[in-house]
């Protein structure tokens, strides 16, 4: 029984936690990208205009949803719930801090640990496709529907790059179990620097890659390439339906952001001292300023490159990031070779 | 019986259910709240301002077709490899490390082929 | 108890779904049944603590499979009237028979071969799902496993066939 209330417990405080998120992420991007152009950005509601993105929300929710008269409409509805449910489902594996330990009881901080894990948030952004098919698809309309092939077309190129990039980490650390790879990313190399996985530099630029090309984030924002297919699979939703595709791109924000730090730099690791509160605390604290910092990774991004073309982003997945990958695995399993069996000639 | 493996399962369950019952849920409210006056041209779609001409659905090309073909090779080639990654050092124990390893050589080697061979003939090339 | 209730659940899913893969006259609807019925299927195999394998159906069934059933679909074009006569006169009959034929089969070969219990890995140690997966792929069916690269590679080698559609003819009619 303390079991289902804990799992409730764990439930309640997690989408609060992406709640809160999302509503800071969209006012520190917008914010961000408003200083690096040198204008001001949203800055009257609440202080420094942090209470922009609720107060957005909020109109949506009291705004017309229109439906085209083309849609199909059981689909169209259901598209922005099949866009958040695999947005959700990723952070429900995610460790956002070292377990704590109340009163002789030990708690996870991840909402529940799988021991497939790794393969688990593979399967689960694999249906985050669906919603963007089948938005653009039911909407009846040509624009979106175009923005929808496009856009799952790009995903799931990169995503065949995101699971290859993944390999060398699982190769690495001999667990596909989030909470494990983080807890071997512990200790240090010969006491110097931290033993995160960042020391497999290509495996984590290709992930980056591919999760900015799987959010659909610029510079592989095409999915929403307003000069040639207006705003994507999801022109034709408007209110609080739209709301939901936009909440659930944000959550794949901060998923991308949190396991690129759950598999590259070492979770929440990080040092602890000070007082049994503030030692328990700071695994979080490492954790939420590492993510962060890759979300900023992401604005920065955004705000400075380009977009690319339809035909360089297909090129570059498939000439590019997926040989790369398969030649870095290559590398990495005779390193592995070498390290454990001694080289072949000696 | 219920172990703790299903356990974990079922709190993925409840999140999910949760999760889409909130959505669900928000939306049927502003649907409640929301002003909703249909007709016009509210419900035509959206077509760079003209009126759109013919249906919403046309074919899409062929290459989105081989391209996720490719994607369903490269999935199954990735997951062939999770196992194997997780097994190396147990395999490496047993005395059997370089087999293992030559096996899984071998798998990309001819991948890799493939990969190349679609390369030399073009079909990855956006017109 | 709660694994009954989920079998049951989503059995009952898994047969909704292939019925209205079979049932939907639109072709994207039979792709969503199909995908209900593949989702069920994963939860089935959590049931018998075969993460790994039900982390595979979803990746490769649900995920990776469905998507180009669903760009076959839109490569096809959606709004295309289907033709539904019937070009065999006994095609419904015939169906039945068969069916009938297939439900008297599967009964049979079950129970001859129906087990509870458990079978070769019984009490295997659950983290190592993948582990046990991995010993018997990469320890006993090596050459299967090898087979299955010619696999791939032969269905890369087909998509490289199917893909090469002549570009000066499509030349000017712009896909989308």
């Amino acid at each position: 029984m303390t079991g289902v209330l804990l799992a409730a417990v764990k439930v309640a405080v997690a989408f609060g936690f992406l709640m809160g998120t999302v509503i800071v992420l969209v006012w520190a991007e917008r914010r961000i990208v408003a200083f690096m152009q040198n204008r001001h950005g949203p800055n009257r509601a609440g202080p420094a205009g942090i209470l922009q993105t609720a107060a957005d929300g909020l109109k949506l929710f009291f705004k017309e949803s229109m439906t085209p008269r083309k849609a199909e409409f059981a689909l169209y509805i259901a598209a922005p719930v099949l866009a958040v449910v695999p947005a959700l489902l990723v952070f429900a594996v995610i460790p956002v801090g070292a377990p704590i330990t109340i009163g002789g009881v030990t708690y996870t901080l991840q909402v529940t640990d799988l021991d497939v894990g790794v393969l688990y948030v593979l399967a689960v952004s694999s249906l985050g496709v669906y919603a963007v098919t089948l938005a653009g698809w039911s909407s009846g309309s040509k624009y979106p529907l175009l923005g929808s092939v496009r856009a799952a077309a790009q995903m799931i190129s990169y995503e065949a790059a995101l699971g290859l990039a993944l390999v060398p980490v699982i190769m690495f650390t001999g667990t596909t179990s989030l909470a494990e790879i983080v807890e071997a990313q512990g200790g240090t190399f010969g006491g110097g620097l931290p033993a995160w996985n960042l020391v497999l530099v290509p495996s984590f630029v290709i992930f980056l890659i591919a999760g900015f090309a799987e959010t659909n984030r610029a510079p592989f924002d095409l999915v929403e390439a307003e000069q040639e297919i207006v705003g994507g699979y999801h022109t034709e939703y408007s209110g609080m339906r739209f709301a939901f595709f936009f909440l659930a791109e944000y959550i794949n924000v901060f998923n991308m952001a949190a396991l690129t730090t759950v598999f590259f730099l070492g979770g929440w690791h990080g040092p602890r001292f000070g007082p049994p509160a503030v030692e328990m605390a700071l695994p979080v604290v490492w954790f939420l300023a590492k993510t962060w910092a890759i979300v900023f990774l992401f604005i920065w991004v955004r705000a400075t490159l380009p977009r690319v073309r339809y035909d360089q982003l297909m090129a570059f997945g498939w000439k590019r990031l997926i040989p790369v990958s398969l030649v870095w695995i290559f590398l990495s399993m005779v390193a592995i070779g070498v390290r454990r069996f001694g080289l072949p000639w000696a | 019986m219920l172990n703790a493996y299903f356990g974990d399962y079922i709190t993925v369950a409840v999140f999910m259910a949760v999760g889409a019952l909130l959505v669900a849920g928000a939306i049927f409210a502003s649907s409640l709240i929301a002003p909703r006056r249909p007709g016009g041209f509210k419900e035509v779609v959206y077509e760079s301002g003209i009126e759109p001409i013919g249906g919403g659905w046309n074919q899409s090309h062929i290459r989105y077709y081989v391209f996720a073909l490719l994607f369903l090779i490269f999935d199954v080639e990735a997951i062939f490899m999770f196992p194997w990654a997780i097994r190396l050092d147990f395999f490496a124990e047993a005395g059997l490390g370089i087999t293992v390893l030559v096996e899984m050589i071998v798998f990309v080697v001819v991948l890799v082929l493939g990969l190349l061979y679609a390369l030399a003939k073009g079909v990855l090339r956006w017109e | 108890m709660a694994e009954l209730v989920v079998f049951a659940v989503f059995a009952a899913v898994a047969l909704a779904g292939a019925f209205v893969m079979l049932s939907a006259r639109n072709p994207v609807y039979s792709a969503i049944g199909l995908l209900a019925s593949m989702f069920s299927i994963a939860v089935f195999y959590v049931l018998l603590d075969a993460h790994f394998i039900a982390a595979i159906q979803v990746i490769i069934y649900a995920g990776a499979v469905m998507t180009l059933f669903l760009f076959v679909i839109m490569m096809i074009g959606v709004d295309r009237r289907e033709d539904t006569t019937e070009p065999i006169p006994f095609q419904r009959p015939i169906g039945i028979v068969l069916a009938l034929a297939l439900g008297v089969l599967v009964v049979a070969a079950g129970s001859k071969a129906w087990f509870t219990g458990s079978g070769r890995f019984g009490s295997v140690d659950l983290v190592g799902t993948i582990g046990v997966v991995a010993d018997e792929l990469f320890g006993t069916w090596v050459l299967p496993f090898l087979g299955t690269t010619l696999l791939l590679t032969i269905a890369a080698l087909a998509t490289v066939a199917l893909g090469r559609y002549d570009v000066a003819a499509t030349e000017g009619e712009e896909g989308p």
